[in-house]
């Protein structure tokens, strides 16, 4: 337990819990992409998968518990880091020495999660408590709303940001060998962030106007 | 030249301090910054004020006492350069520099620019040194075989001066780059590894104890570092730590 209790190990389970929520970002993009291309059918078919496979289904209950544990987990050390450095810098100078994303987790991070609530009572709790007759209608409708549009392209943009610095440092944070992998991470870490970016926005973007 | 100071005056511990402006007539530009406020603080004693506090000792860059926050910068703006060796050649005539002491809860100010850094010190207790005992049939470190690229990632580790610029410029006042450094030192060597999973867990847990906040990987210190030391040790740490959980 002592081990838990430690600066390290809250900052390994961190970056465990933000990998494994890559790990659904990746495979929610996939489905979303669907919308565009095969189109409807496809969506309707990896809805229908997502909806009634049995793995899938004991996973959403982890995976939610993955999103409340590294949304606590990021608001406690935010609060706690701060709680470190009680009388503050007159003339404090931070950008010379390290990124806005690193030093805006927390905010990046806050934005994604309303998001994430607007989106579960815009899609996820309709899709559970009622009968959709068509998901593709559902979901392509709710771009038709220009501030929705809005505010999912702005989340995923936060979300790109928050991924280019929470990627590597995942992998920091886990000890990873960094004179042999640090650049491939890093340079992996920003692609993926901007395709999830780049990806999700083009979909709501592409509704809108189609 | 001529140049506006503002400085952080408190006269103890416990007492409220405040930025103070000074005006300082005479600076050369090569002057050290440390030489600067000497020359402040002469002219402060001749007019019977209190003279300004500000840990110094080699003034060569290797000792680790000088500090000071600088314009918004742990040891001002020059990279892997300590306070003693930043020169007034870098300012230009009629600038405004600020002055203040590092700041973190763990690094209580004792008066004006001086900051208790005795937490490092308790860190280092904790566990940053080896075993060894030297009475008798020592052995020739030289005998042991280690590979070029482990002492020299060793060594650099070893060149951490413990000034604490790491600690002051994270937004977290996070000690992690210190203590990566001398877990580090010792984990790549043979000598070390005997005792390496206690040392790794030992000193992050006075680490803790003492304050200090937790690493979010921003890499502000490494740049800040004057000495350079690498976030490479952060990611070892990391590894020893969790690798110590398993023995």
């Amino acid at each position: 337990m002592t081990f838990l209790k430690t600066s390290v190990a809250k900052k390994v389970a961190m970056a465990l819990s933000g990998l494994f929520l890559v790990l659904f970002i990746l495979v929610h993009l996939a489905i979303n992409l669907t919308l565009i291309y095969p189109g409807k059918e496809a969506f309707d078919a990896a809805v229908e998968f997502m909806g009634t496979n049995p793995l899938i289904q004991i996973m959403q209950p982890v995976l939610a518990l993955g999103f409340i544990f590294h949304i606590s987990m990021g608001i406690y050390l935010e609060w706690n880091n701060r709680s470190k450095r009680s009388v503050k810098y007159v003339n404090n100078n931070p950008k010379v020495a390290s990124s806005w994303a690193s030093r805006n987790m927390i905010w990046t991070g806050l934005f994604v999660l309303l998001f994430l609530i607007i989106h579960l009572l815009n899609y996820f709790v309709p899709f559970k408590t009622q009968e959709v007759s068509d998901h593709y209608v559902l979901v392509t409708g709710l771009f038709k709303s220009p501030v929705y549009t809005l505010i999912y392209v702005l989340a995923f943009i936060s979300l790109g940001i928050h991924l280019s610095h929470g990627f590597q440092s995942a992998f920091q944070s886990l000890g990873t060998p960094r004179q042999k992998c640090h650049k491939f991470i890093v340079y992996s870490g920003n692609l993926f962030a901007f395709l999830v970016a780049l990806g999700f926005s083009a979909i709501a973007i592409y509704f809108y106007f189609n | 030249m001529k140049l506006n100071l503002k400085i952080w005056r408190q006269a103890g511990p416990n007492a409220k301090g405040q930025m103070v402006d000074y005006k300082i007539d005479g600076v050369e530009s090569d002057m050290s910054f440390l030489e600067m406020l000497d020359l402040l603080n002469e002219k402060l004693i001749s007019k019977g004020d209190e003279p300004i506090a500000f840990d110094h000792d080699c003034r060569e860059g290797i000792c680790g006492m000088c500090s000071l926050y600088i314009n918004g910068e742990a040891h001002g703006p020059d990279k892997l350069t300590t306070t003693c060796q930043l020169h007034m050649r870098r300012f230009n005539d009629g600038d405004t520099i600020t002055i203040e002491p590092w700041r973190a809860n763990a690094f209580p100010v004792i008066k004006d620019l001086i900051v208790d850094r005795s937490a490092l010190d308790r860190i280092q207790q904790a566990g940053g040194y080896i075993s060894v005992n030297t009475s008798g049939r020592t052995v020739d470190a030289n005998n042991i075989p280690i590979p070029k690229k482990n002492a020299d990632m060793a060594f650099d580790a070893a060149t951490c001066i413990g000034c604490g610029a790491c600690v002051a410029t994270c937004k977290n006042a996070s000690a992690m780059l210190f203590v990566s450094a001398k877990v580090a030192q010792f984990a790549l060597l043979p000598q070390g590894r005997v005792e390496a999973a206690k040392r790794v867990q030992d000193m992050i847990a006075v680490m803790d104890a003492e304050g200090f906040g937790s690493c979010t990987n921003t890499g502000a210190c490494e740049v800040e570092c004057p000495k350079g030391i690498s976030l490479t040790n952060i990611a070892i740490l990391n590894k020893e730590f969790l690798l110590a959980q398993v023995k």
